[in-house]
């Protein structure tokens, strides 16, 4: 008998946090850097003094954070499933590069 | 002895049937979830001291970003569309003894989603 696997729920739960941040926000923000930028409904001047807001810089670093996570545990799941069950079972590989992922978006958000 | 019976799946088999495909499309959307991330910190950077603002911009304003956003707002939309059809199953709800109808449940995700959006383009457009 193996050890339950105890981080599992954590990892579920992040799943799910960022699979609803992304449900709810990530397609109008593709309508903001998409459409209201290239047709400059936001200016240039706009667009950058909405990003060096500190609290833009907070819940984008926040939003990094859910989406890597998100993305870490389905993709390797769907590697899995494609076939590829020994890289998707590189579970720190995902985990990892989504926790490298949020630690370069905080360190960059501070750079003001 | 025991012996680990195994029944190997081709790699394709996700490509036989519509509802396999859709499954592993929905699956896929995290690879937009992953992009819009790296996007987010380019943005970061480039917005920040000692970043370049302009060439970051000009990405956003090239055709090309333009052709990768009206591809990622069909997937991104895909995964709001399934994931919300989803909370229902994870999402179940009493009222006293009655189960709250999971229409009602998506529907209220639904109605959060279209405020979340309009929020979001007040905010940055307004």
């Amino acid at each position: 008998m193996s050890e339950p696997d105890r981080t599992a729920p954590l990892f579920w739960l992040l799943f799910a946090g960022g699979g609803t941040a992304s449900a709810m926000l990530l397609p109008v923000m593709v309508l903001v850097t998409g459409v209201a930028v290239p047709t400059g409904w936001v200016t240039e001047e706009e667009l950058l003094s909405l990003l060096r807001n500190p609290i833009t810089r907070i819940v984008l670093v926040g939003l990094v954070f859910l989406f890597l996570f998100h993305w870490a545990h389905r993709f390797r799941y769907a590697l899995v499933d494609l076939g590829l069950r020994r890289l998707g079972s590189q579970a720190w590989l995902f985990y990892g590069a989504a926790l490298a992922g949020t630690a370069l978006a905080g360190l960059t958000a501070l750079r003001l | 002895m025991t012996r680990e019976l195994s029944r190997p799946l081709p790699r394709s088999w996700w490509l036989r049937h519509a509802p396999y495909f859709q499954f592993m499309i929905r699956e896929l959307t995290s690879l937009v979830v992953l992009t819009y991330a790296g996007l987010m910190i380019w943005g970061l950077w480039a917005s920040g001291d000692g970043g370049s603002f302009p060439s970051f911009h000009d990405f956003l304003s090239s055709p090309l970003n333009v052709w990768l956003h009206m591809a990622m707002l069909v997937l991104a939309l895909y995964h709001t569309g399934t994931w919300i059809a989803l909370t229902p199953k994870v999402l179940v709800l009493w009222r006293d003894d009655e189960r709250i109808e999971p229409d009602v449940i998506a529907g209220a995700n639904a109605v959060l989603f279209l405020a979340v959006t309009g929020l979001v383009l007040w905010l940055v457009l307004g």
